[in-house]
């Protein structure tokens, strides 16, 4: 074990699996010479050159495009979109390129293309680079998603996002970069997508959290400890495919549901899990699942009102209690 | 001349022109009596732009297109039947009928796709382009792409990309010269698309789309240059679009006089006068009786095909994923 921080435990995916495999190659808005605005690629240029660590113009959706059919016919690439906010411009690209050809085309190409990216509110930097668009992209079939909460998930899901056939959409969270964490050793630990992980044992009620606000329900959990409320905290790890067995398993047990995502609350992440936990935990649960997102509203800037409206582990405690009551 | 089509090749491209013609010309009767499925979208009176920008690839280099595709489809080396099978959903088309006659592709012909969000094809292709400079390969991508995917935001972002890092991509501009039902000059304050080249720092050139040679020519010279890892080449290819947008149209946009002068002008009349002078009236009747015998047989053999079944299954990874 190694204790790295986030944006280093990534830097070593990506290091290794360059090493491990020369078709893969990273391109994006300031990732090269500077490392990328929260140095995930420092120092990849000097170590693999201009042509696989490739500073980009700003033009997201051509680099989305063109990273679907680079991937295509050879190459693994690893798209860096600097902020979430700016995945409307890769939609097109996803909704009707990256997602429609495997099943169109009857398995003729594989789409093996990682678009990172990273979200989330709590530094000041406003409405249009604080938002978490987790919903826009697990709408789409045929996208796989992630979004790791820690440094040795962010690592082992990294690379297991790169040796994936299929897109898969990495979600980064910018308060997460400096968080540390030990880091299992050796090139070849990879990170299962489509496997939550417990990370709190609790009887009472469960909560669902992914990214940074699994911190958040960890959080949570230890304000309810001393209410004697014993919560469990499932990090889903990856948003789609769900892995409903840990879903079932945790609710089976507990009785009771918190979903938690920083996204909107309409139509959000939340909704998804809430729907999918009704339809198969019905007979499990004594309370209706309860939902802690954003407020449908843009996010302010002033650090007070951001932060009233940024989900949070007492905004959970208090969902919890609602749903014990 | 340099880089000029062989007379092999110049029979092979008339075979594959009058093939797509008549491809189109049945299609449409079928259209008429209401026995298609969604819109077509013919490319009467094209065909000389995407099947011989095709010829002048190799096999193995990369080529997507439009929802207007079906010349290069042809051009690449599809099979008729193939083709037909897959524009009426039959489990012997290209896709097994999951794609339609817009998104049809085949990996082993290099047929990358056609696309109908417009513009999408440009950088589909530059993409592919990446790719091939990523693993330092000799391969060349082609798009081809009409006057209304140029006006595009992608079509810039695109080419930049491709003249900032010297590209093995070839954009061909088939400007037929109408975007749906609206003429390019209402769309552009350019009359020449060609010039826009020159902000890429690549090459722009016009041909006369309706013939062959100038078309092929064009496209040779663009792929030795892209080879040589000298970068992106713009060719507008000046034609017109003579059968509407699609078998939907109602028409009323495209006047009689406009169309004249193109309909005499007509690519597969220009290559046969061409091609007559070369090998004979008969060996050309010949080439055209047998291109029109295969699309018949292959209407004949497609149309009696079977018909896919729906199952969940890896490629329809939507499915897959849910227990």
């Amino acid at each position: 074990m190694t204790v790295m921080r986030y944006a280093e435990a990534l830097n070593a995916a990506l290091r290794e699996e360059m090493q491990r495999d020369p078709s893969v190659f990273l391109f994006g808005e300031d990732i090269g010479r500077y490392g990328g605005v929260f140095k995930v690629s420092k120092g990849l240029r000097d170590e693999f050159g201009d042509a696989r660590v490739r500073d980009t113009p700003i033009s997201e959706q051509a680099l989305t495009a063109m990273a679907v059919t680079a991937a295509m016919s050879g190459t693994r690439p690893v798209l860096e979109i600097m902020y979430a906010d700016f995945l409307p411009l890769s939609l097109d690209a996803l909704v009707n390129q990256a997602s429609v050809f495997t099943y169109l085309w009857e398995g003729q190409v594989d789409i093996p293309f990682v678009l990172r990216t990273q979200g989330g509110g709590g530094v000041g930097t406003g409405a249009q680079h604080a938002k978490s668009l987790d919903a826009m992209v697990c709408h789409i079939p045929g996208i796989k998603v992630v979004a790791p909460a820690t440094p040795a998930d962010a690592k082992g899901l990294l690379k297991s996002a790169i040796r994936d056939r299929q897109p898969v959409v990495f979600l980064e969270h910018k308060l997460l970069y400096n968080t540390r964490g030990e880091v299992p050793d050796g090139d070849d630990v990879l990170v299962p997508i489509g496997k939550a992980k417990t990370v709190v044992e609790g009887k009472h009620v469960s909560i669902f959290a992914s990214s940074k606000m699994v911190i958040e329900a960890e959080n949570a959990a230890k304000l309810l400890a001393k209410d004697g409320v014993e919560a469990e905290v499932i990090d889903l790890r990856t948003l789609r495919p769900l892995d409903l067995d840990a879903i079932r398993r945790s609710i089976a047990k507990t009785n009771h549901a918190v979903v938690v995502n920083e996204g909107w609350t309409f139509c959000g992440y939340a909704s998804e899990l809430s729907a999918t936990i009704m339809e198969h935990c019905f007979d499990d649960l004594d309370a209706p699942v309860a939902r802690v997102a954003m407020p449908d509203m843009a996010i302010p800037y002033s650090e007070p009102l951001e932060m009233a409206v940024l989900p949070n582990a007492v905004k959970i405690a208090a969902a919890a209690k609602k749903a014990l009551a | 001349m340099i880089n000029a089509p062989s007379t092999d090749e110049l029979k092979d491209i008339h075979h594959k022109m009058v093939v797509t013609r008549e491809l189109e010309e049945v299609l449409g009767a079928y259209a008429k009596e209401g026995k298609t499925r969604g819109p077509i979208h013919r490319c009467d009176g094209q065909e000389a732009v995407g099947v011989a920008a095709c010829a002048a690839l190799r096999a193995d280099d990369y080529v997507c297109t439009t929802h207007r595709g079906h010349h290069v489809y042809v051009g690449k080396g599809l099979t008729t039947r193939g083709i037909v099978a897959e524009i009426f959903g039959r489990e012997t088309g290209y896709c097994k009928g999951r794609g339609g006659h817009m998104l049809l592709g085949d990996v082993k012909t290099g047929m990358l796709g056609g696309n109908a969000i417009v513009g999408a094809g440009i950088p589909a292709a530059t993409g592919m382009a990446l790719s091939m400079q990523i693993l330092k390969q000799d391969r060349v991508s082609m798009v081809v792409f009409g006057d209304g995917a140029a006006q595009t935001g992608i079509c810039h972002e695109a080419m930049n990309m491709a003249g900032l890092w010297k590209l093995p991509v070839i954009f061909v501009l088939e400007n037929n010269q109408y975007g749906l039902t609206v003429r390019q000059e209402v769309q552009s304050p350019v009359e020449d698309l060609s010039v826009r080249a020159a902000g890429y720092a690549m090459p722009g050139e016009i041909v006369d789309g309706n013939d062959v040679e100038a078309v092929y020519r064009a496209v040779a010279a663009a792929a030795e240059r892209a080879r040589r890892g000298d970068g992106p080449t713009l060719i507008e290819a000046k034609t017109y679009r003579v059968k509407g947008f699609s078998t939907s149209d109602m028409g009323g946009y495209q006047s009689e006089e406009e169309m004249a002068p193109w309909l005499e002008r007509d690519p597969i009349k220009l290559s046969a006068e061409k091609l007559s002078a070369l090998v004979g009236a008969d060996t050309v009747a010949a080439i055209e009786a047998a291109a029109r015998a295969e699309v018949a047989q292959a209407f004949e053999t497609a149309l009696s095909d079977p018909f896919p079944t729906f199952e969940i299954h890896a490629p329809s990874a939507a499915y897959s994923e849910t227990k």
